[in-house]
């Protein structure tokens, strides 16, 4: 493929596209530092081998799977023109995006109930890692809520057509990269001990 | 220079952002890649002059130490009583000059400069792909600088853990006077600069990428932009993974866990922590930090590929070997990270795979070094002060990287790790080289900077002063350096072994103090030029790449028609079949003339 043909248009939103790609490599980067920092901490004295990983993220890695669904029939939808049944998805991704975060901090809660703190003298690392790993994909969750927020709105401004939703799929990715580095982190804290 | 290929697509160049302009949008929050590109140069030129006066402050004490100095006591104040300097500020000094160099000026204003000025330029684009980005990756810059030099000024003093935070150092407040509010404002300031340079390095992959104009095939880009290109990649893969080591240590420092903290004693009371390994920031800080030395380098390394093709009014030798060997330096700076922490009870065994891993880039460093000696061979040679500076960039790249080899070798490092030779060998291998890349660049792409040409006399001078100040500094160190004196001392005078060494370092501190003070003649040079250098021609070098088709005045969108076409690779100087020494890209190929195979 000739990337030096095409309009500016067609230049641009390639380039765009092209650029939430090699932010989302940045990102998992920055996700392979620390659980490379975890597998290298897991030859430490204190570190629980035999730590059971709470109930919740169970519920909340069923939800952001199903937000994921939501999200590519909203696009359908969206391709089809039918606008209030991309309204409902869109929806039905924003409140399953809240309940995952929801349920992330019932999980949360199961790891205090257990005895462990996230820092101080009660802490432990193993759980420390796991507050704090889960603590920065909720970030990236909160960014990818407001870009739906941010979809929807313009959903709302009639800015999207079955032809023109730039917005639209660059969230989409967004939210599909989110959905999947939380189902491999859940595999690698089940897994690694 | 005549054909430009009229574009038949109207709306191929159809950019569409001809609004009007304010001064705030021209000149503060701009959008253009040329403005930006100066707002880096003279934000990185600014923060140089900050990190270049500690130097000299800190050699000082280094060659008569704890001796009053006036200079101390007018800019160190309560740091320096009686003019004599205080040890903590001593070691924050050390530590801000390396952040300051490493992140301030050769990162963000080498990259951030020429990235920004010749990559639309270059590949024939109107702008990067999002103008918008680029501002806040300046912005965003701007104000990590600021940040970084309020912690100055913080009462219990600046960051004083070296430009590496090894923990424990970084990660207890109480640890040190630097410990406290200065480290804060350090890892705050550096998270902000890791979002610029992220914004930024995303801006250069992706516009190379896709706006390059019709009939810019990767294979005809010049070296500089292949050089901000793999720069820029590998800034994106780096650079995530010093903000996951910093996250980890702002937990250690602020909201008390133990990753990197173990069995602490202050005052005869332990702390909480237990179990952590300071060894594991190290391997996180280093892959980075490794790499790091190649962002600094690689965009040096382009553009005086460049410049010396242009100079020498020949082809670069072996452009496509030059292209892999940018890669093969990209691909091997992400798995040699442990050389720097050999003594750090590291496994032998896996001391020997980094050993090997290392060593393996003396390759394709080779590669480059001898490709530009071979494009020098029989030049004809133009000696302008652009020129000069890339020459003195192979060598100090040539005579740091030959104690690379020394360093890189686990056995040989062991028994100076730590001291000035190491000093004198990244200074010379990635300091010295990539400023002198710098000012190659400045001297060169000033005229498209500015409309204005340099003063080359006042270059000349510039070049041979600090030519022979830099060696000066640094080729004294690395015999102190063998003889073991370790780096980052405050003084060395109750040790006895190191009494013979005293006079070296005055030496050497003499040529610091020359070194710095030839950079005025730059300065004044480079600010007084921009109002009475002499008028600068569209293509004061006669050289063949896009950025000097472009009219002298700057206007938004780089060409007043359509952008031109390319129709040759970048460096076709002395091509026989012309009448012109060089033959820019955008002219097509005569009848019967063939491309030259590169």
């Amino acid at each position: 493929m000739d990337l030096t043909q095409g309009t500016f248009e067609e230049k641009n939103s390639r380039a765009k596209k092209m650029m939430l790609w090699f932010g989302i490599v940045s990102l998992i980067m920055s996700f392979a530092g620390w659980t490379s920092a975890f597998v290298v901490s897991s030859s430490r004295e204190d570190w629980l081998s035999d730590f059971q990983l709470p109930n919740a993220f169970i519920v909340s890695t069923v939800l952001v799977l199903l937000s994921s669904v939501t999200f590519i029939l909203a696009k359908k939808a969206l391709e089809k023109n039918n606008r209030q049944l991309t309204t409902i998805w869109l929806f039905a991704t924003l409140g399953l995006g809240i309940g995952f975060i929801a349920n992330q901090f019932l999980g949360f809660q199961e790891i205090i109930d257990l005895g462990y703190n996230f820092t101080g003298p009660t802490s432990n690392v193993t759980m420390s890692y796991i507050y704090l790993i889960a603590m920065v994909h909720i970030a990236h969750v909160i960014v990818g809520l407001v870009c739906i927020l941010v979809v929807i709105y313009n959903h709302f401004k009639q800015k999207y057509t079955a032809d023109q939703m730039l917005g639209l799929e660059l969230a989409a990715t967004f939210w599909h990269f989110i959905d999947i580095l939380w189902v491999y982190l859940f595999l690698f804290l089940y897994f690694v001990r | 220079m005549s054909t430009h290929a009229v574009d038949i697509h109207a709306h191929d160049d159809d950019h569409g952002h001809h609004h009007k302009e304010t001064f705030v949008t021209k000149y503060i929050f701009s959008q253009d890649h040329k403005m930006i590109a100066k707002q880096y140069l003279i934000t990185g030129t600014l923060m140089g002059i900050i990190g270049v006066l500690m130097s000299i402050m800190f050699r000082i004490q280094i060659a008569w130490p704890e001796e009053p100095n006036v200079l101390f006591e007018a800019l160190l104040g309560k740091w320096a009583p009686g003019g004599v300097m205080d040890a903590d500020i001593y070691l924050a000094l050390v530590t801000i000059h390396g952040t300051i160099m490493v992140f301030f000026v050769l990162t963000a204003g080498l990259s951030g400069t020429f990235s920004n000025l010749l990559i639309p330029l270059q590949i024939g684009a109107r702008d990067m792909a999002s103008g918008f980005l680029n501002m806040v990756s300046y912005w965003l810059f701007f104000l990590s600088s600021i940040i970084m030099l309020i912690s100055l000024f913080v009462e219990a003093g600046p960051a004083a853990a070296g430009w590496t935070i090894y923990p424990p150092l970084s990660a207890l407040p109480m640890a040190q006077g630097g410990s406290g509010m200065g480290m804060t404002l350090w890892l705050i300031s550096m998270a902000i600069f890791i979002a610029s340079s992220l914004l930024g390095s995303l801006n250069y992959i992706v516009t190379v990428i896709n706006m390059r104009t019709k009939g810019m095939s990767m294979t005809r880009l010049p070296l500089t932009i292949w050089a901000f290109f793999v720069t820029a990649i590998i800034g994106v893969v780096s650079f995530p993974v010093l903000f996951a080591a910093a996250l980890l240590l702002i937990m250690d420092r602020s909201f008390g866990t133990s990753f990197f903290l173990s069995d602490i004693f202050i005052q005869g009371e332990v702390l909480h922590y237990q179990g952590g390994s300071p060894v594991l920031f190290e391997h996180l800080f280093w892959f980075l930090g490794h790499p790091e030395v190649y962002i600094v380098i690689l965009p040096a390394m382009g553009l005086v590929s460049e410049i010396m093709a242009s100079n020498a009014r020949k082809p670069i030798f072996g452009y496509r070997a030059m292209v892999a060997s940018i890669l093969a330096i990209a691909f091997l700076s992400t798995i040699v990270w442990g050389h720097h922490m050999f003594v750090s009870g590291m496994n032998p065994f896996l001391g020997s795979v980094f050993t090997f891993t290392t060593l393996l880039i003396a390759i394709p460093s080779a590669v480059k070094a001898f490709n530009w000696i071979t494009t020098l061979w029989k030049g004809n040679l133009q000696m302008n002060p652009a020129m000069l500076f890339s020459i003195g960039f192979v060598s100090t790249f040539i005579t740091g990287g030959l104690t690379g080899i020394i360093l890189g070798d686990s056995a040989l490092d062991i028994n100076v790790h730590d001291t000035y030779f190491v000093i004198a060998h990244f200074h010379l291998v990635m300091g010295i080289s990539a400023i002198y890349g710098m000012f190659a660049g400045v001297y060169h792409w000033y005229p498209k900077m500015f409309g204005r040409m340099l003063n080359k006399n006042l270059g000349y001078i510039h070049f041979w002063v600090t030519a022979i100040c830099a060696y000066g500094v640094f080729f004294p160190m690395h015999f102190i350096g063998m003889a073991g004196l370790p780096r980052r001392y405050y003084t060395n005078s109750a040790f006895p072994l190191f009494d013979d060494l005293a006079d070296v370092n005055i030496v050497i501190t003499i040529f610091a103090i020359i070194g710095g003070i030839v950079q005025i003649v730059y300065l004044y040079n480079f600010f007084s030029s921009m109002f009475m250098g002499a008028k600068a021609v569209q293509n004061p070098w006669r050289s063949t790449t896009l950025e000097w088709t472009t009219p002298v005045k700057h206007i938004h969108g780089n060409w007043p028609g359509a952008i031109p076409h390319v129709y040759r690779w970048s460096y076709d100087y002395s091509k026989p079949g012309h009448d012109d020494d060089f033959v820019p890209q955008n002219v097509p190929l005569k009848e019967g003339e063939e491309e030259l195979q590169h």
